[in-house]
């Protein structure tokens, strides 16, 4: 199965061609380095001779910005096409990179003159990305694969260069419901999640499902918007909710609600939210993305790191940002949190950034669109996945930025202990019992 | 003695927001709860949910705190999510009197051409059954997907709101001129395009501006809801990022002014409305 495996050697690039092409520019920088520094022949060949080529370059890597030269070198011209972007986002904390990259000063240092606008609702985000009024936008990881196949939008070439945050999710229930842990005597329930194209919506569906429940039936879910779910949960307009946070945090903070269960122990390691741009902007304007992409992926390296956490929750609070109690925010980025039930936990991955956009999250994701309804017909789920989920850039840019990518694109995981294996989506598929296939 | 009559109605208003304010006051006394111990969990909660209650409704004496420091600075930009409430009301404001504008150049030509040829009138008058009562915002889905920009569609919406009650009453005005004046008119070789700015326009003005007053009361009305849906700017906005902050004194100081600006624009064109009005 080659497809499942990077192409090339290092794995950085598409192909072995790219891979050797991309050497050689390396070693032109290199060479001309090593010209410059030691112009006699003779001299530059006995230094190289004594000391060996590897050892020479990290030393003068060490004095000279060999990495970047190297960059600029690859990037050709290099030039950035358009420095001043808008980039959409929604208050959760799933955003935390896209929006304290503006604070931080993340966008800045790669030449961007970004204004990140906090945008109603993801209709709407979806709607100003389409329409070019956002150049990207923070959006749900399986929107870009909606929005490519034309589920629940006209059909516009999408991609999704990084995830931004693992975890990070929870299912609330209000405080009324604290005797009813059972997801069995769940019957009837008004839940509430962000959108029908969410990790939300399939990871409640499929939590239902395994307990026995058809989501579809025996409870009731709805779309709504972030921001207005703990009100709809104080107002018993609806039992629960599975949301992003802080929204969970939130309903804790307000004595509405209780933490149930946090996505983590629904599925460790899912993804949630995405940095996407349409197709156009990353072939059009390949250096500007490159910036910004390498922005974003320097930013979420930076919040990989817990000590960062509390610097980072004091950076996306204010009203500009998420718009919350920085203690609020502080809970869902740190994981020592309140959990609605007199209870201090301390669960410190509770939500966690992996830039990584693993072709089998995406495939997974298509299997429960496919699984629900919402794709007819046949569905070839690895291509897609390959379209959308742009994992060679990542790649690149993970490692420049001191993350370490991994080497396929693929793996295997499992949902509630029920195994996924990605190169039989179809199958899957099949194995439920509750479907709408 | 009128004016102990006006003196009195204040003394009564006054009254009436004593009341209310007192009673709102009484209905948000703190329960007298147990006062938590200092706790790590009550730490990470708001005051309530640290002892089992839900987050109260605020105080007017909450609420003042808060008016005041929004007056104190209202135009102040902390960033492209963040702008004092003057700023977005401007922007709000904006937007309403563009779209207000532009809804008056064509309803009031329109509306004369209906009100002057029963044709026409019979011609258009299916199509304006139908398009009068779709609520502006049903429009806003389809404006931001054939106009591709959010900030035009809100202004469309707008005109969307504010163009029907004008063309009706522009038509109804010019309609109903009194029979003898255009005879009159008629009898005096008057061109026509005078007959319209000298005789018809004065005459229909009085119900033209009715028309306009109904309609920029309706534009405000809207545009709150429609910047609640496109966010960005705008006091609509406002709202709904303070509500996302379930910041209920901020949202209750964004309805005072949206209530105080709508009043204005209404006191604005009543102006206007009694300076065309003439007795016959």
């Amino acid at each position: 199965m080659p497809s499942f495996r990077s192409a090339c050697a290092c794995g950085h690039h598409r192909s072995q061609g790219e891979h050797d092409r991309a050497m050689a520019a390396d070693q032109v920088v290199e060479e001309a380095l090593f010209r410059a520094l030691f112009p006699d022949r003779a001299l530059r060949r006995r230094f190289l001779a004594t000391v060996g080529a590897g050892t020479a370059l990290a030393a003068l890597a060490s004095v000279f910005p060999l990495g970047a030269a190297k960059e600029a070198f690859a990037q050709g011209a290099g030039k950035i096409e358009k420095p001043k972007l808008k980039v959409g986002f929604i208050p959760i904390t799933c955003a935390t990179p896209i929006i304290m990259a503006h604070p931080m000063g993340f966008y800045a240092k790669h030449g961007l003159d970004v204004e990140v606008v906090k945008t109603a609702g993801w209709a709407v985000i979806r709607d100003k990305t389409l329409n070019k009024e956002y150049d990207a936008a923070h959006m749900l990881s399986p929107m870009p694969l909606a929005i490519t196949l034309g589920a629940g939008a006209t059909p516009v070439p999408y991609t999704m260069p990084a995830v931004e945050n693992i975890n990070g999710q929870a299912i609330t229930l209000a405080i009324k419901h604290k005797e009813k842990r059972d997801p069995k005597t769940w019957k009837g329930f008004k839940f509430a999640v962000p959108f029908d194209y969410s990790m939300h919506n399939y990871l409640l569906r499929y939590y239902v499902a395994e307990h026995g429940l058809d989501p579809d039936t025996d409870i009731q879910i709805r779309a709504v918007p972030p921001p207005e779910m703990v009100a709809n949960l104080r107002a018993d307009n609806i039992d629960g909710f599975l949301a992003p946070d802080p929204v969970n945090q939130r309903a804790v903070y307000d004595g509405v609600g209780f933490i149930h269960t946090l996505s983590k122990d629904i599925w460790e390691g899912h993804p949630c939210c995405a940095f996407a741009a349409s197709k156009e902007f990353v072939t059009t304007m390949p250096n500007t993305y490159r910036a910004l992409l390498k922005a974003i992926i320097d930013a979420t390296a930076y919040a990989t790191k817990p000590d960062h956490r509390k610097e980072i929750a004091a950076a996306i609070a204010p009203p500009n940002y998420l718009n919350q109690p920085v203690t609020v925010v502080e809970q869902v980025l740190t994981g020592t949190f309140a959990d609605g039930l007199g209870n201090v936990r301390t669960v410190p991955d509770r939500i966690a950034f992996d830039p990584f956009p693993w072709h089998s999250f995406a495939v997974w994701i298509l299997t429960q669109m496919k699984r629900w309804g919402q794709l007819k017909g046949e569905v070839d789920y690895q291509k897609v996945a390959r379209e959308v989920f742009l994992a060679t850039d990542a790649t690149r840019l993970m490692s420049e930025a001191g993350l370490t990518p991994p080497k396929s694109t693929y793996k295997s995981f499992s949902v509630m202990g029920k195994a996924f294996d990605p190169v039989k989506p179809a199958e899957y598929v099949a194995s439920f019992a509750i479907k709408r296939v | 003695m009128a004016l102990s009559a006006r003196l009195k109605g204040l003394l009564l208003t006054a009254l009436l927001l004593a009341v209310f304010v007192g009673a709102w006051h009484l209905a948000t006394l703190p329960k007298a709860a147990p006062q938590a111990a200092e706790s790590e969990y009550s730490k990470l909660v708001g005051a309530q949910a640290a002892v089992g209650q839900k987050s109260a409704f605020p105080t007017p004496a909450d609420f003042g705190a808060k008016l005041l420091e929004h007056l104190k600075n209202p135009f102040y930009d902390k960033g492209a999510n963040d702008k004092g409430i003057g700023v977005q009301l401007a922007y709000s404001i904006g937007r309403v009197l563009l779209g207000f504008l532009l809804a008056a150049l064509v309803a009031v030509p329109v509306g004369f051409l209906i009100g002057m040829s029963p044709l026409v009138y019979r011609a258009l008058d299916p199509f304006i059954q139908v398009l009068k009562p779709i609520s502006p915002l049903a429009w806003m889905p389809l404006a931001l997907f054939t106009l591709k920009d959010s900030n035009v569609s809100a202004v469309f919406v707008i005109f969307v709101c504010s163009i029907w009650p004008m063309l009706i009453n522009t038509a109804f005005g010019v309609a109903s001129v009194r029979r003898e004046w255009l005879n009159v008119a008629r009898t005096l070789e008057v061109s026509s395009l005078r007959k319209a700015f000298a005789v018809i326009l004065p005459a229909a003005a009085p119900t033209i501006m009715t028309g306009m007053r109904i309609s920029i009361g309706i534009a405000w009305l809207v545009i709150v809801a429609a910047e609640m849906l496109v966010g960005g700017t705008g006091i609509g906005y406002f709202v709904w990022n303070e509500w996302n902050n379930l910041s209920i004194t901020n949202i209750l100081s964004g309805i005072l002014a949206i209530g105080l600006v709508g009043m204005a624009l209404d006191f604005l064109f009543g102006r206007l409305q009694r300076a065309v009005t003439y007795t016959e």
